[in-house]
């Protein structure tokens, strides 16, 4: 008989792994993704050839070849980052490249009579960029960044190419030491749809409450 | 005679290939209620863009309460205007535009008070007893809290009017500002400009269509066509008897479409 019990015990610590690579991976994405998504829309050509390099680069190439760099090749740079930290930045940085093209076709997406009345009222550029035009974006960033949260969640099982113990690579470890493949992945599988369910239910929550009010005015 | 608070000296402006005004000059005098006439297309609504530093110019000079609008002094020469002039500039004049361009997620009150707090620095407190006046002023006091899209087209227009209004700018312009509405909410917004009109000694340029309104607004009515000034003067003059045949036909053209004079 195989003591279960201690098998999912490994496999619920690596969903903690998952959960906290999701959650920093998150946090960093938003960051990013709003540098470089003003970056893009920046009047200063450096800003925005930064912030297109940046973009260009992590959506071009794949977020496996980022981790192996962040973790194996930067150490040689005398930068050594702890595998979670390694993590934290490669899906990070990657998710935040695809969600800096969310921010910035969000804002472009605002009509252009907004900034016109901005300009009658004398705003500065920051002033209506803060005031106008972002408040404005955000209810039309949120349900593809929700999407880029899901994708997020899904891309942190490549940390176990830094040693990681995400929950996929506790399932199979529990694979191979009890030969069963059902009831591992059975698990995992439950607990990803899980996670997922839990930020598409914040996202709504999230778009209910920065829509509120804006009802009736745009799809 | 005072000086002209808008002296339009030789102004051209294109798009492409299309020269939309080519050597406009005039003046306007402080506190002069002026009206834009003239068919559609013929530069109107550019003039008044330009004057609000929406569009750039092709070429001439624009002087706004004494100062270039879009040039700046350098030395003894005149540079073009960079961001922050033209920052300085835009206190004088303010717009109310035809589809009212309101802020979707702020209240009516949040709209009126944005601008002053944030380029004046007042105090919410201030902004808001000031922004109430003016709400009672266009007969909204009651809609302060609302969104705009809670607002028929003829409340967000004068909303967008108190808003316009809260910056006290020494020059207000108006591009077509009932159009966009149902015919039985043009009334509405034309009794607060009228009031408007007669109360401030603000200098006020009108876009219209309304020829009525126009009449009984405006101290000189000028007719454009293609860009050009084709006749302007005393309402009373343009609409009865007006000179040019261009401006006759025009005339004509908008009796047989059922608008008053
Ligand atoms: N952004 C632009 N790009 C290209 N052409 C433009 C632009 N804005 C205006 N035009 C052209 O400039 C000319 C003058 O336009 P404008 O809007 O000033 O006319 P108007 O007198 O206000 O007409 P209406 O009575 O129809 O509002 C038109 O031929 C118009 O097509
Ligand atoms: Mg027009």
């Amino acid at each position: 008989m195989i003591d279960w019990q201690g098998y999912i015990g490994l496999i619920l610590d690596g969903a903690a792994v998952t959960a906290e690579l999701t959650v920093m991976g998150a946090a960093l994405a938003v960051v990013a993704a709003f540098a470089a998504g003003l970056g893009r829309v920046s009047r200063y050509w450096p800003l925005r050839a930064l912030a297109t390099v940046y973009i260009e680069f992590f959506r071009g190439t794949s977020i496996f070849v980022q981790l192996f760099w962040v973790y194996f090749v930067l150490p040689f740079a005398g930068i050594t980052l702890q595998p979670l930290q390694a993590g934290v930045l490669a899906l990070g940085l990657n998710v935040g490249a695809y969600a800096a093209e969310v921010v910035r076709g969000a804002i472009l997406a605002v009509p252009r009579d907004q900034i016109e009345a901005c300009v009658a009222l004398n705003l500065t550029r920051g002033q209506r960029m803060r005031n106008v035009i972002l408040p404005q974006a955000l209810p039309l960033m949120l349900p593809t960044f929700g999407n880029n949260a899901i994708e997020l969640l899904k891309g942190t099982a490549v940390v176990s190419l830094i040693s990681l113990k995400d929950m996929t690579f506790q399932a199979q470890v529990v694979r191979a030491q009890t030969g069963s493949t059902l009831i591992p992945f059975a698990t995992i599988l439950v607990l990803y749809f899980l996670f997922a369910s839990l930020i598409g239910w914040a996202m709504r929550r999230l778009e209910r409450r920065v829509t509120r009010g804006l009802d009736g005015v745009r799809a | 005679m005072p000086a002209p608070i808008i002296r339009i000296d030789n102004l051209r402006k294109t798009f492409g290939a299309l020269t939309v005004l080519d050597g406009l000059s005039f003046d306007v005098a402080p506190g002069e209620k002026l009206a834009l006439i003239g068919p559609s297309g013929s530069g109107k609504t550019t003039i008044l863009r330009i004057l609000m530093t929406l569009e750039s110019i092709s070429g001439g000079h624009i002087e706004v309460c004494g100062e270039q609008l879009y040039h700046m002094p350098k030395g003894a020469a005149l540079v073009p205007a960079d961001e922050a002039h033209l920052h300085r500039m835009r206190r004088h004049i303010g717009m109310v535009f035809q589809h009212f361009n309101l802020f979707p997620h702020k209240s009516v009150l949040d709209n009126i008070t944005l601008a002053p707090m944030l380029t004046k620095g007042e105090p919410r407190a201030k902004a808001e007893a000031r922004a109430m006046e003016l709400l009672d002023m266009v007969g909204l006091a009651d809609k302060a809290r609302a969104m705009p899209a809670q607002l028929s087209g003829g409340q967000k227009q004068r909303a967008a009017i108190a808003r316009a209004l809260a910056l006290q700018p020494r020059i207000m312009l108006f591009d077509e500002v009932t159009s966009a509405l149902d015919p039985e909410l043009v009334e509405e917004v034309l009794l607060v400009m009228k009031r408007l009109a007669a109360e401030t000694d603000m200098t006020m340029l009108l876009v219209t269509h309304e020829m009525g309104f126009a009449h009984e607004f405006a101290d000189r009515v000028l007719f454009f066509d293609r860009g050009q000034i084709v006749e302007q003067g005393p309402p009373d003059r343009i609409f009865t008897a007006p000179s040019e045949p261009r401006t006759q036909a025009f005339l004509r053209k908008i009796i047989a479409a059922g608008h008053r004079v």
